[in-house]
């Protein structure tokens, strides 16, 4: 009987804790605490700013599915990095903090103004503000900027993740071995700092965007006594309104007020919430389903909720009215390598141009929130964008008699055979490259593809020249986001022909047209703004006709701001993600 | 015993070597002799701007220049006796156990497995309590109750428990506790022990069930089993004659000679699980051992991957060493000569 009783009572305890992870005891769905929405319809936030607010307090929090490169401001190439490290980490110059079009402005930080530059443009001169301090209370100084750029930039051994634009523009920046080789207290020559509220920065070239490279985290102050190389990032000194309290690397950080900040010398940084909180290598669909419960500030990464996650918010009227679906900033497009035959023959380029059926490439990347068939390389959201579309095509769908009629001039009047390469852990990519192959078969083409590891794409295949001739990738599937805004932030690195590398390379089509090399670095000395803007879309049009890239899409991010989030606007400058600096929280 | 004690952990130890040297090889000379060169290698952790020299200065500083005897042997050396490195203005020293530093991040890569172990410890410990209690509890009663609705019921549960995997049990209990019925409205954040007893049990209670439903779900059938067997066997039928109650049968006669594949199997479990609940923490987002392991991995960074490999060989061999020890107190017929 005793038996019985006990086999009972543990019959019972095993029904409770196998049904444990199944059960729930909620009757009521009351669709969390999110979904009132707010007043603003979808995509409000890519012309005004949404909840606006000037309401201190509260905290705003971050979560993403990725880990950063580093937090360090001398050590990251991640453009959500980049928006995020303005709020411990003030800049020369930064972009305005404003919705739409505005928001690519740059604009004064830690400098009085925007760079004076020489009439050759090779000078450029800043001044910073007075009364600037570190989270310490010290004095930021221009030596201060001079060191950040100089371990930034030149000290590969220990923060090989930033970009190395400094090093390549400064003079004497191939000889310079950086702070923690060269010991010379004096560092790098071509950055001057006659006192300690004036840099000058003297480079080989005229570069007119130097405002923009001002814009980088890399010019972010750091106290040499402070600076621990690599692990500097577990110790970052802020020039913000926020320091860290705390840092876990590979997991978060929180960071606070930075008492030491002044609002005064800071005219664009409301600096709302009390507190900020992130966690990274969180699920995306934990991101999203915080998102919607209006348990999550913003999804730090900015590139927009998982294609799990798409439908439900698309169909849903409430959470629709929520979305934004900005330009990324970035182009997915085929970069036809003339290295490899038949596509040294501008005819069988222009094939595909012709022949692509751009609209079922845009159906399988995931359709319109994924992004807008292009026809240029530069995106809208970038300065010097120009719209043209030299390969129209009825609803994008391809010409088959044009495309036939080029294949019989490069003479393959039945097709040819060629490869084409993707980033096989893409899926989005993997489509695409899919359906540009069902697509090139209607007119003969056979595409086979070849799919490689993302992280040793270029490295290794893609952007490996030998690799590319040995193996006949003739058509490569990538994507390119600017490194500032701009027409030669955007276009340099993918068609100038001093960017093509043994290895690692982005010019994956190995373009080096001296025309168009010419008009690059032509543009690039031209100081007057709208000139240089007009030059981009000229430089852009040249590599059209040359038939050596396959504009694909325009990349779009569904972005998900929950209720609480205030002060909510879309950077442009910063690949479409919201903006870092202006948000609060409701809570 | 103590003999038979030094001798195991020798064995433990050779075990790990070889281990280490395996996880060497299949990182640093397969990648050789499929053609990778070290120059490539280093190419993948110096960022976009991959000039020559940035390679040159990169590989220099991981050591990628030195043979790769030389490699592995520092690896080994400086576990013991640590090693001194390079990343910044400073010479810093990394103090033994010393795993190397991290070759995307250039950090010590023992104290970032260290701040880990509390996680995955968490995870591991709670799980297995649940799934031992309800596994083997379940697997008794079907066996007691053989045919009867409640065995049948147990094991289509448990059938259910062993064909569901943790990414299915573990999504859907998030979806439906945190979205649909948001019992857990802030979401499933692990909160450590110490900052929060009672946080740290409520937040953990979800993942530790998500887990013991697939592991109880195996005890239960392999309970039931051997108890099938052992409650059929002649000295059970001599203990009954004898008088002894019911309980005490099946407790000190059925159960503890049943035990003995309970335990050896659990030992493989646990020290598996201490490595890293790799599927568990992802689903839960727990920066524990395991999701470290696959970031790492995906990273191609080896000294990470050097580091946790090792951890979690330690603690599987570990608990082999423990279950070794403990089959004499369960199993009178276990002597260590």
């Amino acid at each position: 009987m005793k038996t019985r009783k006990t086999t009972l009572l543990v019959a019972t305890t095993v029904v409770l804790a196998l049904g444990a992870s199944a059960c729930g005891g909620s009757k009521d769905d009351e669709g969390g605490k999110g979904g009132k929405g707010g007043s603003a319809a979808a995509d409000a936030a890519l012309t005004s700013i949404v909840n606006k607010s000037e309401k201190k307090g509260g905290t705003v929090s971050f979560e993403m599915s990725d880990e950063p490169d580093s937090l360090d401001p001398g050590n990251t190439y991640y453009g959500w990095v980049q928006n995020f490290s303005r709020l411990y980490g003030r800049t020369l110059t930064s972009f305005k903090p404003a919705a739409g079009k505005e928001g690519l402005k740059v604009v004064p930080d830690l400098a009085e103004s925007l760079g004076k530059p020489s009439a050759d443009a090779k000078t450029w001169t800043y001044t910073l503000k007075k009364g600037l301090k570190f989270q310490d209370g010290t004095p930021i100084t221009s030596k201060d900027v001079k060191y950040a750029v100089e371990r930034s930039n030149f000290a590969p051994e220990a923060l090989s993740n930033g970009p190395t634009y400094f090093k390549a523009h400064l003079v004497g920046g191939d000889k310079y071995q950086g702070p923690y080789k060269d010991k010379n207290p004096a560092g790098i020559a071509s950055i001057e700092t006659p006192d300690d509220t004036t840099i000058v920065f003297k480079l080989k070239n005229a570069f007119a965007d130097f405002d923009y490279l001002a814009t980088f985290s890399q010019t972010a102050p750091v106290p040499r006594a402070a600076d621990k190389g690599a692990e500097y990032v577990k110790h970052i000194v802020s020039s913000g309104p926020y320091k860290f309290s705390s840092y876990e690397e590979g997991k978060g950080a929180t960071l606070v007020r930075n008492e030491n900040w002044d609002a005064k010398t800071d005219p664009i940084r409301p600096a709302l919430p009390d507190k900020i909180t992130v966690r990274f290598g969180v699920k995306q669909e934990t991101v999203d389903a915080n998102l919607i419960s209006d348990n999550l500030t913003v999804d730090g990464a900015g590139t927009g909720v998982a294609p799990a996650t798409q439908p439900k918010v698309l169909t849903d009227p409430k959470l629709k009215k929520q979305t934004d679906n900005p330009y990324a900033g970035a182009t997915s497009y085929i970069g036809l390598n003339v290295n490899v035959a038949p596509f040294n023959n501008i005819e069988c380029r222009k094939a595909v141009q012709w022949g692509l059926d751009k609209a079922s490439v845009q159906a399988a990347a995931g359709g319109d929130p994924k992004g807008d068939v292009a026809s240029t390389l530069i995106p809208p959201s970038v300065a010097g964008y120009s719209k043209f579309n030299l390969y129209e095509t009825a609803g994008n769908k391809g010409d088959e008699a044009k495309a036939k009629a080029a294949l019989a001039k490069c003479g393959h009047p039945n097709g040819f055979k060629t490869n084409l390469s993707a980033r096989s852990d893409r899926p989005s990519e993997m489509a695409m490259a899919t359906a540009v192959q069902a697509s090139l078969k209607k007119i003969g083409i056979e595409a086979e593809i070849k799919s490689f590891p993302a992280g040793k794409y270029f490295q290794n295949f893609a952007g490996n020249p030998s690799y590319v001739k040995a193996n006949k990738l003739g058509m490569i599937m990538t994507a390119w986001g600017a490194d500032w805004p701009t027409g030669f932030g955007f276009l340099d690195q993918i068609i100038n022909g001093s960017a093509i590398k043994p290895s690692g390379g982005n010019n994956v089509q190995e373009l080096n047209d001296p025309a168009i090399n010419k008009m690059l670095n032509e543009g690039i000395a031209t100081t007057d703004t709208a000139a240089r803007e007009k030059i981009w879309g000229e430089v852009d049009k040249a590599v059209a006709e040359g038939g050596t890239a396959v504009p694909l899409l325009y990349r779009k991010n569904l972005l998900l701001r929950p209720a609480s989030a205030t002060n909510v606007t879309v950077s442009e400058a910063y690949l479409g993600m919201y903006d870092y600096l202006l948000m609060g929280s409701a809570k | 015993m103590a003999a038979y004690f030094i001798r195991r952990v020798f064995g433990a130890v050779l075990l790990l070597l070889v281990v280490s040297a395996v996880t060497f090889a299949i990182f640093f000379l397969v990648p050789r002799m499929a053609g990778q060169t070290m120059d490539q290698l280093a190419a993948q952790y110096v960022g976009k701007d991959a000039n020559p020299d940035t390679v040159a200065a990169v590989k220099k500083n991981l050591g990628l220049d030195q043979p790769l005897y030389a490699q592995y042997w520092d690896f080994i050396r400086q576990i013991f006796v640590g090693a001194d490195y390079k990343f910044g203005p400073d010479v810093q020293h990394c103090d033994a156990p010393c795993f190397g530093y991290s070759f995307k991040r250039h950090i010590e890569v023992w104290p970032e497995i260290v701040s880990r172990i509390p996680v995955t410890f968490s995870l591991a410990i709670g799980a297995a309590v649940i799934w031992l209690i309800s596994g083997i509890a379940t697997g008794v009663v079907s066996a007691l109750k053989r045919g009867s609705f409640l065995d049948r019921f147990f094991m289509s549960v448990a059938l259910a428990g062993v064909s569901l995997p943790i990414f299915f049990t573990g999504m859907l209990a998030l979806g439906v506790l945190t979205v649909q019925w948001p019992i857990w409205s802030d979401g499933i954040n692990y909160v450590p022990f110490t900052e929060s007893p009672l946080d740290w049990a409520w937040n953990l209670l979800v993942p530790w069930c998500s887990l013991a439903f697939l592991y109880s779900a195996l005890y239960a059938r392999l309970t039931r089993a051997g108890m099938l067997e052992t409650m059929s066997e002649d000295y059970i039928r001599t203990a009954r004659a004898k008088g002894l109650k019911e309980s005490r049968v099946v407790g000190k006669h059925g159960l503890r000679a049943a035990l003995t594949p309970i335990v050896t199997i659990f030992g493989m479990d646990f020290g598996l699980l201490l490595g890293g609940a790799v599927i568990t923490e992802t689903v839960f987002s727990f920066q524990g051992m395991g999701k470290y392991a696959i970031k790492s991995v995906q990273d191609n960074d080896l000294p990470i991957v050097m580091g946790v490999t090792l951890t979690a060989a330690f603690f599987i061999v570990f608990c082999n060493l423990l279950v070794d020890l403990v089959y004499a107190a369960i199993d009178p017929r276990v002597r260590y000569s």
